[in-house]
């Protein structure tokens, strides 16, 4: 069983190394301004997104006994904290640069 | 050799108010209770997690265990969900390949490509001076490699005190945060698209072929959100 788990770790360990050391050989004749970069980082973009919608939808391990709704809830749930926070704190910065400047405008004007 | 400022500068990345630790921890606390269920034991819990150090990956191994799987199938499985990795190493490398760099620092450091350490190299690359990105890269990827070895030991020690319910909370964490991330990088028309149709496309395919699912939706996606891009620009 143990000699298994060991050979079932490296195996998992090679078949994930090859797609990020095939990655980084391509790597090697692609410009940072060229078209074909531009096309890979929205792949990779479109793929991260692929199976972060996946996991949360048709997840593996123990989410599989999460019901839909829960999980449905968790996701929008963080969704409108993230944005309200994300807007809080604009709007903090707004309203302090704006006390920074009629405070400025005060002292010098 | 690897300079050190921009090292520990990749280190600190982990300590800031975005970092990826927190979410991190919870999923491999909930992967090393995993291992223990499955029967590893705590170095091969975590010779995994520094070894393969992708938790979709990980996960494929331990339900194909699970199953009894052939090696040969656990490879292929494992394979196929992390055929990610490529399209987000060319689309990181590029930018920190420089020519007075030994190469071995780039073959050594791919290892550390995942979502997370991907996610905070994309956003702060540009501060960075480019002949010392792979420094920063090696820092960052570091960081996040040690916070999963801690996150494991913890999940393997604590295995006996989660019960089901916890591991559901731990294991939803990390696609949530990751969601929000991408959310929040999505600044230009084309990365805006792109996750868009890729949240849309990933769980469509799905029915279709679950194999093949994430990698059809990133192609198709990626590259409808390309052309649209290259087009509304020119």
């Amino acid at each position: 069983m143990s000699a298994n788990i060991v050979y079932a770790i490296l195996v998992t360990s090679l078949a994930t190394f090859l797609s990020r050391f095939l990655g980084v050989i391509t790597s090697e004749g692609i410009k940072e301004t060229s078209k074909l970069f531009k096309w890979f980082n929205c792949l990779a973009y479109a793929t991260l997104a692929a199976l972060i919608a996946r996991t949360i939808i048709f997840p593996a391990g123990v989410l599989i006994d999460a019901s839909y709704a829960s999980r449905l809830i968790v996701v929008l749930l963080s969704l409108f904290v993230f944005f309200i926070s994300k807007f809080l704190k604009e709007l903090a910065l707004a309203i302090f640069l704006f006390a920074r400047s009629s405070f400025c405008h005060n002292k010098f004007g | 050799m690897i300079k050190k400022s921009f090292f520990l500068k990749g280190y600190s990345s982990i300590f800031t108010h975005d970092s990826p630790a927190i979410a991190l921890t919870c999923c491999f606390v909930a992967i090393g209770a995993l291992f223990k269920n499955l029967g590893f034991n705590i170095q091969e819990s975590i010779f995994s997690t520094v070894l393969t150090y992708a938790l979709p990956g990980s996960l494929v191994m331990a339900e194909s265990m699970l199953i009894g799987a052939s090696l040969l199938n656990i490879f292929l499985a494992v394979w196929f969900v992390n055929a990610r990795l490529y399209p987000m190493a060319v689309s990181l490398f590029p930018l920190m390949m420089h020519k007075s760099q030994p190469k071995w620092k780039y073959y050594f450091s791919c290892h550390f490509i995942a979502v997370s350490a991907w996610l905070i190299m994309k956003s702060n690359y540009k501060q960075i001076p480019k002949k010392y990105r792979i420094d920063y890269w090696i820092g960052i990827g570091s960081a996040t490699v040690s916070v999963s070895v801690i996150g494991t030991f913890l999940g393997f020690s604590l295995s006996e005190y989660l019960n089901k319910d916890m591991m559901m909370g731990l294991a939803i964490l990390n696609p949530v945060y990751f969601l929000c991330m991408l959310i929040g990088a999505s600044k230009t028309v084309q990365v805006t698209l792109s996750v868009l149709l890729g949240i849309i496309l990933g769980p469509i395919m799905y029915l279709f072929s679950p194999e093949w699912s994430i990698l059809l939706a990133g192609v198709i996606g990626g590259t409808i959100a390309y052309l649209v891009g290259e087009y509304n620009v020119s």
